[in-house]
């Protein structure tokens, strides 16, 4: 909680110099603020942004760079014989100080040294907040007199106040481009770190996916096999099965509820769509692994079917589910989004409803409907939980969607829970699915928009 | 059909008619087709709901035993010492083991005995402590506890599993007869399972609880709220009322438009890689996931933002522009507050869907088994959808009745969350 008081500290001063600078504008022209070229609260504002501001950045950097300045400063305080210890061993024994320090028990090896830096750990933690908390006042406390000095009539307080929000409300603006950036970057820096270890051919054309690792040179089946293969196939036929029930499903409720569906019908089954596309993918996981794949199961063995409990019917019938709302609202836009002269003037010659909608109606909305195709395509692939709940783990190179077959997603889950040992080919694998996930929706959304761009009916 | 055919009025009529019937069973068959599909998607939802409530209603009662548990001084407190440290190390299921013995004398077998035991959870031990040390004038008298039982026992009485073939089952019959014994001697009933809603997670069913998960869904929520929504509505406001037409300005949309359609566990490599790696942040923490929630549902509420800004009309900011308000003053003071209803709504909606979110808490590391409450946002937590996933992953059949439990739990927060966005909507949607 340490941080949020030296958060309040700067809020508090920041109120204080708002209304000091307030008054301070008001004092400069006696009560006559006619002859102030602002407002006094912009005066006020002037001063309490000078005042948090700088100080606001300065927290910021600080809590960010906080536990490593710490973490560092400790390490180098250790005896030799720590600091010579390879990565992980020393990320352990770093844990064991925090565990100290924080007073929690520590199994294990109870070494004098790892007390010794423990007190040293809290004792630079209480250092550094007093030191942040002094910088942090000295700077408030400066911004807030420097600034307060500028106060004079003629000084434009409200365009330097208004240039101040627009320049932060452009930052605001970046964090999107950032956070594309920093995903983009990550994930690729991971990925090209992996194609070092694993050549990209390996990777995109194998046949086999299992990522064990030796970690004994002369393990029985050592090396792993990085494939992407089976997982391709899994992938797909899941969201296959899922866009087979989804697509079907999805369109014809939405051309139900738009064309053919009474008020009452439409407030009725409006919300339920609306449920079925605000409950959490977990209970939708949860519901396939729970109800679908015993089901199934039980079926399967009644008609003499052998059919595993992690098959990928399950899991894509439960995705399917999942989908329908989202086909089916992005549909209904675009079908409404479709003149009523047209349907008008085909029903006027002559056509059923039906005619009118398969013929005119599904015609002119085409790009839309594809284009939200598309989308829930992208939206199977990049699902998560339901297949690591409902779907296998092991990487199947099959076309039987009764068999268990995995999928990207799962792989990513499962190579990255668990242990942490951050330069094995195993969890970099994780992040070279991972571009490879993000490259796959990436396309697909700007396919998809594309189409709806390119082939979009203007009726103006 | 040649032309010749036609020519005729009668004919043409003829074949008009002939196709017509067809015509209107296809059309038949087309609106029940559409029927089909609703009601298929609505007996989804139905059989969903159904399957979760059907069997998670049982995790809100649970069994539990009484005992008339004698606090013995040699036990517990030997030397006198009445000091907290001596009192907490005391061996208290040698409490419980007593008071099992004594109602049931007869049970002599070492086998036996172990089974008799363990029908009690193994949490009462540390009930009985908490007792001792909130009230250690207790030693020396003889109480009648309530303990909750073993989650086997739970989940016998509640008809989950039966007794199988000699020892195969997760219940012996020796064990059903104490269990009956029990309940003629009325020292066995079904009480409302207060332990699920206050306390933290736990290897035994029994005293297995979700407070720790909503507290750790609180803080991250509280981190998320607290970051995207300034953001976010700072973004919509310049974009939509401020950002010349320009390259940059496409970039930042185009940029939000595809986040929005970035797979939810792409965002939780980025935290890994980014929040846990470079910037060294503590694992599993609320704060971490809150991060990773914000970058998830920025494009949300950007859109929703922007949206609502855009349903402003532009008369009102030309009329404050031409009282001599300046831009930012006809947005911030005329414009934000007519749009801020729409921003809400959009806000709680982003809200909601993170709340029910799993996968890139998965890879921050709150997947990890935490049994304190979380008291911070830098604490280790764990929040509401994930504690789902662990219990759907446990072995224990009592596991998956409180899953379905906590399920409903987090359904029923979403439909709150949803429910207040409706009524925020329907209260301040104006139109111009």
């Amino acid at each position: 909680m340490n941080n949020l008081s030296l958060l309040l500290v700067v809020i508090v001063l920041s109120v204080a110099g708002y209304y000091l600078g307030r008054k301070r504008s008001v004092d400069v022209v006696r009560g006559e603020i006619r002859h102030l070229h602002s407002l006094p609260g912009y005066y006020g504002l002037f001063v309490a942004l000078w005042c948090g501001l700088p100080a606001l950045v300065v927290l910021a950097v600080w809590i960010a760079s906080q536990t490593s300045v710490i973490t560092s400063l400790v390490v180098s305080g250790l005896p030799p014989d720590f600091r010579s210890l390879p990565g992980e061993q020393l990320s352990l024994v770093i844990n064991d100080i925090r565990n100290i320090a924080d007073g929690t028990i520590v199994s294990g090896t109870r070494d004098q040294a790892l007390y010794a830096a423990a007190k040293h750990y809290n004792r630079l933690k209480v250092t550094g907040f007093l030191a942040i908390l002094a910088v942090i006042l000295s700077i408030c406390i400066a911004g807030l007199g420097l600034s307060k000095r500028h106060i004079a009539p003629s000084m434009r307080a409200r365009v330097k106040v208004e240039r101040t929000i627009t320049v932060l409300m452009v930052l605001c603006s970046t964090v999107a481009i950032f956070t594309t950036v920093g995903i983009v970057l990550s994930v690729l820096f991971e990925s090209i770190r992996f194609f070092n270890q694993i050549p990209i051919t390996d990777f995109l054309f194998g046949l086999e996916w299992s990522p064990q690792m030796a970690i004994r040179a002369d393990q029985v089946g050592a090396a792993g096999s990085f494939g992407i293969a089976p997982l391709l196939t899994g992938t797909l036929m899941i969201s296959g099965i899922a866009m087979l029930v989804a697509v079907p499903i999805g369109l014809m409720s939405a051309i139900y509820m738009s064309e053919y569906a009474t008020d009452r019908v439409r407030t009725v089954a409006k919300p339920v769509l609306e449920i079925l596309a605000g409950i959490p993918t977990v209970v939708y996981g949860f519901f396939a692994a729970l109800t679908v794949a015993p089901f199934l199961r039980d079926i399967g063995a009644g008609m003499g079917l052998d059919v595993s409990s992690e098959s990928a019917l399950a899991a894509g019938l439960v995705m399917g589910i999942m989908i329908i709302p989202f086909i089916s609202s992005l549909s209904d836009d675009v079908i409404n989004a479709v003149p009523q002269s047209l349907r008008d003037g085909s029903m006027g010659i002559g056509a059923t409803k039906s005619e009118t909608v398969v013929k005119v109606v599904l015609p002119a909305a085409l790009p839309g409907i594809v284009g939200s195709i598309l989308l829930g395509v992208s939206r199977a692939i990049g699902e998560t939980m339901i297949v690591v709940m409902a779907a296998g783990l092991t990487a199947n190179l099959t076309a039987n969607p009764l068999n268990a077959v995995t999928t990207f997603t799962v792989q990513i889950v499962t190579l990255l829970i668990g242990d942490q040992e951050f330069d094995s080919p195993k969890t970099l694998a994780a992040f070279a699915l991972g571009l490879v996930l993000f490259i796959m929706t990436l396309c697909l959304n700007i396919i998809a928009l594309y189409v709806v761009r390119r082939y979009r009916e203007q009726y103006e | 059909m040649n032309r010749a055919e036609l020519n005729s009025h009668e004919d043409r009529l003829q074949l008009i008619k002939s196709k017509l019937k067809w015509r209107y069973a296809k059309e038949n068959i087309f609106r029940v087709s559409g029927i089909i599909a609703i009601l298929l998607a609505v007996s989804m939802l139905a059989i969903l709901f159904i399957s979760i409530i059907g069997s998670g209603y049982t995790a809100f009662q649970q069994t539990f035993i009484r005992l008339d548990i004698k606090f013995d001084q040699d036990v517990i407190d030997p030397d006198n010492k009445k000091e907290p440290e001596a009192l907490s190390q005391a061996d208290y299921s040698a409490l419980v083991k007593t008071a099992l013995s004594k109602m049931f004398p007869d049970v002599s077998d070492r086998r036996e005995r172990r089974d008799l035991y363990s029908i009690v959870s193994s949490g009462a031990a540390f009930e009985l402590r908490d007792m001792i040390m909130g009230n250690p004038a207790l030693i020396g008298t003889t109480q009648q506890v309530w303990f909750p039982a073993d989650d086997d026992v739970d989940m016998y009485i509640k008809g989950h599993i039966q007794v199988e073939a000699e020892g195969s089952g997760r219940i012996k019959e020796s064990t059903v007869q104490w269990i009956n014994a029990l309940t003629e001697s009325k020292s066995l009933k079904k009480r409302f399972n207060t332990t699920l809603f206050t306390g933290g997670d736990s290897r035994e069913p029994e005293i297995a609880g979700i407070w720790g998960a909503v507290v750790g869904s609180f803080y991250t929520m509280i981190v998320t709220l607290a970051l995207s929504f300034p953001l976010g509505v700072a973004t919509a406001v310049y974009l939509e009322e401020f950002a010349p037409k320009n390259i940059w300005t496409d970039i930042v949309e185009v940029n939000i438009n595809n986040l929005a359609a970035v797979p939810s566990i792409v965002f939780g490599l980025l935290g890994l890689a980014v929040f846990l790696n470079f910037f060294g942040l503590p694992r599993s923490a609320p704060i971490v996931g809150g991060l990773v929630l914000t970058l998830m549902t920025l494009p949300t509420i950007i859109i929703a933002s922007r949206a609502s800004l855009l349903a402003v009309p532009p008369s009102i900011r030309e009329g404050a522009l031409g009282v001599g308000a300046s831009r930012m003053q006809s947005v911030l003071h005329h414009v934000l507050p007519l749009a801020l209803p729409g921003m809400l709504t959009g806000t709680i909606i982003g809200m909601a869907r993170a709340l029910g979110e799993t996968a890139p808490l998965l890879m921050i590391g709150m997947v990890a088994f935490i049994v304190d409450i979380p008291t911070g946002v830098f604490d280790k937590a764990t929040v509401l959808p994930v504690q789902i996933y662990l219990w759907a992953d446990s072995p224990e059949r009592a596991f998956v009745e409180r899953t379905s439990a906590t399920i409903m739990v987090l359904l029923a927060f979403l439909l709150i969350m949803n429910a207040l966005a409706v009524i925020l909507r329907k209260k301040f949607e104006r139109r111009w």
